[in-house]
């Protein structure tokens, strides 16, 4: 195998091995949040449903949190299995956050097993939530540790390059760089909203799907409402993420825009197809790329053509762009519909569609989290350090990596369909309605 | 002492760590499987899970840590390592992946099939040989290196006597540690069956493990003089080692003090372990690659130095809950108490 197909195997991998973590990982850093929420309701309230919900989710959450486990040791050693080079020169600049990460998921590993195994083990409950504080804590801080070595690669700086020697190397620099506190705050934020929307969906399915349980319709309520409040933290925040490309990375910004030609007063390209240069069927909303940009309708946003040929990102990015920002503001929509929908009494939101659409919502969430990460990774392409290092020179050299992808294929196929099939039988096993009667617990409140 | 030594003290303590949990974990996989075929299943299968339940992700925290930190610590080891051990290492990932989540499924989701945990028993098995294959190349003598592009030869790795008497000391190794703690932890829930059925195991793999042990030191002195020599001037090190390992067997066999077994038991590993270490000191590959030309730079081992410090003092005090709660708890350990979510 000469050396571009070990680079070409090895981006596969790399592609294929995150997106499936991703999956899992978002719901591990947005879900010990929703059950702190449930349990912490469930008290103040003093309402068995919410303490039931906590505890679902609790049962629901090993499994992904092993899958999230096991594929992320597999991503954390492939980074240095498939890209040795890379991670020769990140690990003198950008080692710290990485083994911090390590400790994160050393606590909430240990609060993990603490908190499953202690329910109703105290007098007060309240001892009991403490415990899934550091699992929340330690699940959100491993996000922000990865997420800072992902924003380096984007805009590396704290060390300086004097003849091929890092000299001047501050890795508390390195950390803190430009790329680093909007892409924070958006994956986290994100993975809150994706969860919230997840839990809405399975409540919302479970409506539709005959039982009509006030348990499920305060889990809906309860879920929708979180829900809102982070999606519209992450089109915020996702708005200064825009302002952040257009001043550190202008040329991800101008492919995802398709915006070629350095302008003010630029308008948002929304879908559409390029012939030959030219932008058609597109819908453009004007003024709205300079707003993103800049926060000026007049701005100017630097175009395509002010970037050398091979930097220039490949163009497909833009409909990753636009299927992420199109599924934010729809969420955004739907569930501030909800919420108004169930203040005013409008009886439209309990209706079969308006379910199904919240149904969708988890799954159109987690595809918006795909989409942002591939607009991102490819939107850095070719380097793997945006102005250091290309991506075919931070590939292996080992000839093997075709049999590898088909190995770890295999594998994810098998966490995939392993994890949805034993969620499903133990929810199936277990209704909820059985496990409220077992527990006499019939002195809920009422919804709202 | 300088950083360097700091930096790998550290890890090796990790690594450490990481053998004896993950012994204990494997081998219980083993010992269940093996029980099923004859029929004893009932006797263990309810301490295993008893004691791996809340721990097992803890388990796998100690590989991650051990090679995130090296990358950090030693970067150039991405290159040499990262570059060779492509095949051996995906497969132990794989088979990792297999084996914690199948446990994770099994365990809170829905009981399943005896084929299942069968596979379990052998993967858990299988992943202590794959990666003590990296004890066997850092040794040297198994990677060439050929217009600046390190890899592994596999003729040779597989041909080597060396390779295959580490992989058996590995197995036996966790075999023998996997089945002391559970007499023990058999012991202290008052389970009479289990521990003597533990006690017998531990009997039987004391002696592949001393035995193999002291093949390879043989194997050493003509594949590896320069580590083999080192090691022989602290041989009093393995001297101590020894006579733990006599302590153990003798209390084992004496039905005595099954926690002092224990605690002398991981003394002798402890003390091998480091002496092993610090003999294969400077070098982290024979001959390409010491601790001194591949360390990080300056500011950045500072920095994972003070983090580590400020980790540990999270860590210590949250682990000493975790094993009060279910490791030293009798309540726990007897099964009176079933708290799960
Ligand atoms: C539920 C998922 C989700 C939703 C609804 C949105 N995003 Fe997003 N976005 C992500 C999930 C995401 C992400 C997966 O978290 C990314 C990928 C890499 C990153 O930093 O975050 C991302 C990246 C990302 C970037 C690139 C950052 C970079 O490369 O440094 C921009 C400019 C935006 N987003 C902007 C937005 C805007 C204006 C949205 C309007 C609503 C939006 N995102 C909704
Ligand atoms: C978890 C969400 C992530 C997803 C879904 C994702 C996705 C991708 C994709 C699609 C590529 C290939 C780009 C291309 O070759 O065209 C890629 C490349 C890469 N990503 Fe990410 N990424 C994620 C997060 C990260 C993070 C946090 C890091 C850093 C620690 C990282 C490190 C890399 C590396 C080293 C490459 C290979 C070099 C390259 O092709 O640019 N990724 N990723
Ligand atoms: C931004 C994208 C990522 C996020 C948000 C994320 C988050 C998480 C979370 C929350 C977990 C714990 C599993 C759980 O509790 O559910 C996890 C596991 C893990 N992740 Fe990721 N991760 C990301 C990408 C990566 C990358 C690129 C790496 C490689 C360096 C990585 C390495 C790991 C490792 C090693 C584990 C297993 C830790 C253990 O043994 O407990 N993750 N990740």
């Amino acid at each position: 195998m000469g050396n571009e197909e070990s680079v070409f195997f090895s981006r596969l991998l790399t592609e294929m091995t995150l997106s499936f973590h991703i999956i899992y990982a978002t719901i591990g850093v947005g879900i010990p949040l929703m059950i702190m929420i449930a349990q912490w309701v469930g008290i103040k309230k003093n309402d068995e449903h919410y303490i039931l919900l906590a505890r679902r989710w609790a049962r629901g959450f090993v499994i992904t949190v092993a899958v999230g486990v096991v594929t992320g040791t597999a991503i954390g050693m492939q980074l240095s299995l498939l890209w040795p080079n890379f991670m020769e020169l990140a690990g003198n600049i950008i080692a710290l956050p990485l083994f911090m990460e390590t400790f994160a998921f050393f606590f909430e590993a240990i609060f993990l097993g603490i908190y499953l195994y202690t329910w109703d083990r105290f007098e007060n409950q309240k001892k009991h939530l403490l415990l899934l504080i550091p699992v929340a804590v330690g699940a959100s801080f491993s996000a922000v540790f990865i997420t800072i070595v992902n924003a380096f690669m984007n805009a590396p700086q704290g060390f300086d390059l004097v003849d091929g020697e890092l000299v001047n190397i501050s890795p508390l620099l390195a950390m803190f760089n430009p790329a680093m506190p909007t892409k924070v705050a958006h994956v986290v934020v994100t993975a809150y909203m994706t969860s919230a929307f997840v839990l809405a969906s399975i409540a919302a399915f479970r409506l539709l799907k005959g039982s009509n349980h006030i348990y499920h319709k305060k889990a809906l309520y309860l879920t929708m409402k979180v829900g809102l409040v982070f999606a519209i933290a992450t089109a915020i925040i996702g708005d200064f993420s825009g302002k952040y490309l257009a001043e550190y990375q202008p040329e991800k910004l101008a492919a995802a825009e398709w915006h070629f030609e350095t302008e003010g007063n630029a308008p948002l390209v929304l879908y559409g197809v390029l012939d030959d240069g030219e932008v058609k069927y597109a819908i453009k909303i004007p003024f709205a790329l300079s707003i993103l940009a800049h926060a000026d309708p007049t701005a100017e946003v630097l175009g395509l053509e002010e970037f050398p040929e091979d930097e220039i990102p490949p163009l497909y990015i833009h409909y990753l762009f636009d299927l992420m920002v199109t599924i934010g503001m729809s969420m955004v929509t739907l569930s501030a519909l909800y919420w108004l929908g169930k203040r005013l009494k409008w009886a439209f939101v309990d209706s079969k569609l308006f379910r199904w659409l919240i149904v969708l919502g988890g799954p159109a969430s987690i595809i918006a989290i795909e989409a942002g990460w591939w607009f991102a990774e490819v939107g850095r392409q070719p380097w793997i350090l945006r102005g250091l290092m290309r991506v075919e020179d931070a590939a292996t050299t080992s000839g093997d990596v075709d049999i590898m992808l088909y190995l770890f294929a295999g594998l994810y196929i098998v966490l995939g369909i392993g994890s949805i099939v034993v969620l499903t039988r133990m929810f199936k096993k277990n209704p909820v309605e059985q496990e409220l009667k077992d527990r006499h617990a019939e002195k809920g409140g009422d919804i709202l | 002492m300088t950083l360097e030594i700091i930096g790998i003290t550290v890890l090796w303590t990790f690594l450490f760590g990481y053998l004896i949990v993950a012994s204990i974990d494997f081998g219980a996989g083993f010992f269940n499987a093996y029980s099923l075929l004859t029929g004893r299943q009932r006797i263990l299968t309810n301490i295993i899970q008893r004691y791996l339940s809340p721990v097992w992700e803890v388990t796998n925290v100690f590989f991650v840590f051990f090679f995130v930190g090296i990358i950090g610590f030693f970067p150039k080891t991405a290159f040499y390592y990262g570059t060779t051990l492509l095949v051996p290492a995906s497969i132990a990932l794989i088979l990792l992946a297999i084996r914690g989540s199948y446990y994770a499924f099994e365990t809170y989701g829905s009981r399943g099939h005896k084929g299942y945990s069968f596979m379990y028993g052998i993967a858990g098995l299988f992943i202590p040989a794959a990666l003590s294959t990296v004890l066997t190349i850092s040794e040297g003598g198994f990677i060439n290196v050929v217009n600046d592009a390190p890899s592994l030869d596999y003729d040779a790795l597989f041909s080597s006597p060396l390779t295959w008497a580490i992989v058996v000391l590995s197995l036996s190794s966790v075999l023998y540690i996997s089945a002391v703690f559970l007499t023990w932890y058999a012991n202290t829930s008052g389970d009479r069956e289990a521990t003597n059925l533990m006690r017998k195991y531990a009997l039987i793999w004391a002696f592949p493990t001393i035995i193999t042990a002291i093949g390879i030191m043989v194997e050493l002195s003509s594949h590896n003089p320069e580590h083999y020599n080192n090691m022989l001037d602290i041989w009093w090190a393995f001297g101590i080692s020894f006579l733990l390992f006599i302590g153990t067997v003798w209390l084992l066999f004496k039905k005595k003090n099954y926690g002092m077994a224990f605690w002398m038991l991981g003394g002798q590993f402890l003390i091998a372990f480091f002496a092993y270490g610090f003999a294969h000191l400077p070098y982290l590959l024979y001959p390409y690659l010491t601790i001194y030309d591949s360390f990080t730079n300056e500011a950045m081992a500072i920095a994972l130095i003070v983090a580590f410090i400020a980790g540990l003092a999270l860590l210590i005090p949250s682990l000493y809950l975790l094993l009060r709660l279910f490791l030293f708890n009798k309540d726990y350990v007897r099964g009176n108490k079933d708290n799960h979510a």
